[in-house]
């Protein structure tokens, strides 16, 4: 089983190359709407990428008032 | 040479769709090609149903009957990179709503409404065998139209939502009567009461979706299925829809009447205003 840095690392990696931004940009605690810049619509896309890398499901409503890619991979290590 | 009457409605049919074609900012349109007519949906920035969508629906229906018989597939996609379709203008709901008595804004959604199901009960009942394939947000009437074609084909990045409870209405395009009819009352209680979205594999799983393919791999996937399509004989696979795929009218009437009464109350002209205005960056949560 993946650890919770490991997790946390994938996430910021796949948000990176998906939404074309340098991994070394993103922090773990920042607020991804913000660095991303990402709409409601984009972070649909988020979280289905996110659903398909760690082959889990993540309800929309588990994921309100998560802003951070902290707080997300926590969110994702609990349904692994 | 003189024209049959088949030629003659397969050229009426395109008549229209050229008509509406020469409209500048369409909405949507379609082609007929090998026996395969593709239906195309293009309107900024996720192919929202409003009026002027449905006007050009409503064309293409007309025209559908038309041409039907030339044809052994429809397709149903979008162009546009945010997803198949995000669903009922929320945003031209609202600012008619408020422009209008209150009765005369419930005797136009019962309007709308009763029309959009005449559209989707067409595509429904169509004699081909119709396939949506879609990608990224196939939300509300989305889902709705993509549940009245008779295959769903995916890419990995789709998500399906029943998200109107978050206004205080249930779908109103015919989607919980198809859904249930399609997958079971289970399914419809969990999209519906929860309001959550699921992705493209899980909606495969649960055999709401046919084919999960590659981003991008809905269309090509949805052509090379049509081409199957084509090796049988068309009496039969209508046969053989017409037995598997009954059209729920009955429960389908009653949604139009629930949505009315539900639309009636303050509290969807709140939530409508809150959704409208919002800039939260998951609007569609409650």
């Amino acid at each position: 089983m993946k650890t919770a840095d490991q997790t946390l690392d994938e996430i910021l990696a796949l948000a990176a190359a998906h939404f074309k931004v340098p991994r070394e940009k993103l922090d773990p605690d920042d607020d991804f709407f913000k660095t991303l810049g990402i709409d409601s619509l984009q972070t649909l896309d988020l979280l289905t990428k996110l659903e398909n890398h760690f082959r889990v499901e993540l309800p929309d409503y588990e994921l309100q008032g998560v802003s951070d890619f902290r707080t997300l991979a926590g969110k994702i290590q609990a349904r692994l | 040479m003189l024209e049959t009457t088949k030629d003659k409605k397969v050229h009426e049919g395109k008549a229209a769709a050229q008509d509406q074609c020469a409209v500048g900012e369409s909405a949507l349109s379609w082609t007929l090609a090998d026996g395969v007519i593709e239906l195309a949906l293009h309107r900024a920035p996720c192919n929202e149903l409003g009026s002027s969508s449905l006007e050009e629906l409503e064309k293409f229906a007309t025209a559908l009957q038309l041409v039907q018989g030339e044809a052994h597939a429809l397709i149903v996609h979008s162009e546009m990179k945010p997803g198949f379709c995000a669903g009922a203008d929320l945003r031209e709901l609202y600012q008619r709503s408020q422009a209008m008595e209150k009765a005369e804004a419930a005797r136009g959604v019962r309007d709308f409404l009763e029309r959009i199901h005449r559209v989707f009960n067409l595509i429904d009942a169509a004699p081909l065998t119709t396939i949506a394939a879609v990608h990224g947000v196939t939300f509300g009437g989305g889902f709705e139209l993509a549940l009245a074609c008779d295959l769903i084909i995916a890419d990995k990045m789709a998500r399906f939502c029943f998200p109107e409870l978050r206004l205080g209405l249930i779908p109103g395009f015919g989607g919980i009567p198809r859904l249930k009819r399609d997958l079971g009352n289970a399914v419809v209680r969990d999209l519906l009461l929860t309001g959550r979205s699921i992705n493209a594999t899980k909606a495969q799983q649960i055999g709401l979706v046919s084919q999960v393919v590659g981003e991008g791999e809905a269309l090509r996937a949805a052509r090379s299925t049509a081409v199957q399509l084509r090796k049988f004989d068309r009496a039969t696979a209508t046969a053989a829809k017409k037995f598997i795929k009954p059209i729920p009218l009955d429960e389908l009437r009653r949604e139009i009447d629930i949505f009315c009464e539900l639309f009636a109350r303050p509290a969807v002209q709140e939530g409508l205003r809150k959704f409208v205005e919002s800039t939260d960056a998951q609007p569609y949560l409650p």
